[in-house]
């Protein structure tokens, strides 16, 4: 008898960080407090680890049944999804020592929403699909309360907690009519009974409705974005940067493989809805952020304009477009996490400030700083030749050869509205007299990082080929 | 008369428009809205139990199982992030939420 085990060797990393998770939790049990550090750097370095372990060697092919597959979309996704969070841990210590949470839980509940990230990109059934998207969703309920005795950072909690449960019951309610209507919940059999003429029953549209809408709520697109910026703003600085990157990078991976999988043969339907929310995201993304002078809640807004153009290539449902998801998330992580190492690198009088203006005079009390600042802004707002202008070029490529002319004419004039808040930050930092500037930095993770990011960009400016190849890689992962 | 798969899908459409309705029309409690929630993935389990019974076929029984799981798991988190809120405000009340504007 076959029960479908025989593959559960697939499914190594995963096994291998969860296996780590729990050690090292033990180990803060035991020792308490004093191990923080010790097993902040251990969980970084087991995500490090689980990245490598999915190359060496690499495999595909699907386990468990068909809970769990693996391919080349999967494994790419993964890895930008583990080098985002175990970067994230680093930079978090000056900020937790600071505010007092710096509690060995922090990175712990990281790897654990991690290792939910990764069983929602390798699910193939709708069962694994929901239960790798609560693994992650009620870790990050928790990380956005971590800091508990602040008002801000609980009240992002709670938002976050309704909103997402909304979410997450929607995407169930969508899951259980597919089932109902298509007779199983594996991807296989749902693809199969739409092929076999289950796609124009109502019952499933409504269902598909429905999962997309859970499904955009994760990724923050515009109608379902509302508790983006007050999340953003209200969580701990680290815990908005790795909500910026890793979360959204997975359940974009997920969105890709759920519409382009099972869902293919319903394309026209849901390429209408993805449309009309890229152009949304876009638009919304450029127009509130003009006059927000957080900069995290800058940083919500643009995250969901970057999302618009994500989901544009999704709906050119071609192999170019997921090719231009894949470089241009690839892209977005490397410039979110930059710009997130200097703002929390932003204090004053040892105290941590998170307006634009505090920014201004940045260009002569920290050229260096400053300067990895204006590359982020430059490649955020798609200057050529740095590696965002690659990015949006290749989005926009995509969506004029599935001749989406409108949706990309649209996003042009969007990017050039939000153009002008990044070119603002710029702006303040090297011609705004600043009434006293920020402190100088020393030397930290934080540093580290950000010329580190800038550096790569530059390189990826210079040469996108390298990326664009290993984008088209996943992308063929996909279309076979 | 027989009670068929209408029905109970009916039922299960009716009792998760009312959570939705809870959610987003309930201007008093946050412990209200975990009710609401609670009341949605209760919806959706009728829902499972009823195709899996009408297909004769086990799998929405077995996902009825993890929904349950979860949502044990849903509830005691969403509680312990409002004790945690609980004891900054002093108040969970929907309309005083709102240290952030939106």
């Amino acid at each position: 008898m076959t029960i479908g085990l025989e593959h559960w060797t697939l499914a190594r990393p995963e096994i291998f960080l969860a296996v780590a998770t729990a050690l090292l939790l033990l180990y803060g049990v035991l020792r308490g407090e004093v191990a923080t550090a010790f097993i902040s750097v251990a969980a970084s370095v087991a995500l490090v680890a689980t990245a490598v372990l999915l190359f060496m060697p690499y495999r595909e092919g699907t386990a468990f049944a068909t809970l769990f597959i693996t391919d080349r979309l999967t494994t790419t996704m993964k890895a930008l999804v583990l080098v985002g969070a175990a970067i994230s841990i680093l930079m978090s210590r000056a900020y937790f020592e600071r505010v007092r949470a710096w509690r060995f839980e922090y990175p712990l509940i990281v790897s654990l929403a991690t290792l939910g990230m990764m069983l929602m990109i390798s699910a193939n059934d709708l069962m694994s699909l929901y239960v790798g998207l609560e693994l992650q969703s009620l870790a990050l309920y928790v990380i956005a309360a971590f800091h508990r005795d602040s008002v801000r950072s609980t009240e992002a909690g709670v938002k976050y907690f309704v909103l997402g449960s909304v979410a997450s019951g929607m995407l169930l309610f969508g899951s259980s009519l597919i089932y109902g209507f298509c007779g199983g919940t594996s991807f296989v059999q749902i693809s199969q009974a739409l092929l076999a003429g289950k796609a124009g029953e109502i019952g499933t549209v409504i269902g598909l409705v429905f999962v997309v809408a859970g499904l955009a709520f994760k990724v923050s697109a515009v109608p379902f974005h509302m508790w983006t910026p007050d999340v953003y703003e209200g969580a701990p600085t680290p815990v908005t940067a790795l909500f910026a990157v890793a979360p959204k990078i997975a359940a974009i991976s997920l969105l890709v493989s759920v519409l382009m999988g099972p869902f293919k043969p319903l394309f026209p339907q849901w390429q209408q809805i993805i449309v009309a929310a890229a152009i949304l995201s876009m638009a919304w993304g450029a127009f509130a952020a003009l006059r927000q002078p957080n900069i995290k809640r800058l940083m919500a807004y643009s995250s969901i304009g970057n999302v618009g153009y994500v989901l544009l290539g999704l709906a050119a449902g071609t192999e170019r477009g997921i090719q231009a998801v894949v470089f241009y998330l690839a892209i977005y992580m490397v410039m979110t996490l930059g710009v997130f190492a200097i703002i929390l690198m932003m204090k004053r009088r040892d105290i941590m400030v998170e307006s634009i203006s505090d920014l201004a005079g940045l260009g002569r009390s920290h050229p260096m700083l400053a300067l990895a600042m204006l590359i982020f802004m430059f490649s955020m707002a798609g200057i050529p030749p740095l590696a965002g202008f690659w990015g949006k070029l290749y989005i926009f490529m995509a969506a004029v050869e599935a001749r989406l002319f409108w949706p990309a004419i649209l996003g042009v004039l969007a990017s050039v509205v939000a153009s002008y808040y990044y070119l603002r930050i710029v702006k303040v930092m090297y011609f705004d007299e600043g009434t006293e500037t920020l402190d100088p930095t020393t030397f930290s993770v934080n540093r580290v990082v950000a010329f580190v990011t800038a550096l790569l960009l530059a390189v990826f400016s210079l040469a996108p080929q390298p990326l664009s190849l290993i984008a088209e890689a996943a992308a063929k992962g996909l279309f076979r | 008369m027989l009670i068929g798969l209408g029905h109970y899908l009916t039922v299960a459409g009716v009792l998760f428009t009312l959570g939705i309705l809870g959610i987003f029309l309930n201007r008093k409690n946050v412990i209200v809205i975990l009710m609401c929630v609670e009341l949605m993935l209760l919806a959706v389990n009728i829902n499972l139990v009823a195709f899996s019974v009408f297909q004769g076929n086990v799998v929405g029984q077995i996902f009825a199982m993890l929904v349950l799981t979860v949502a044990a798991a849903e509830a005691a988190i969403g509680l312990a992030i409002l004790v945690v809120y609980f004891r900054n405000r002093g108040t969970i009340a929907v309309e005083d939420i709102n240290a952030m504007k939106g």
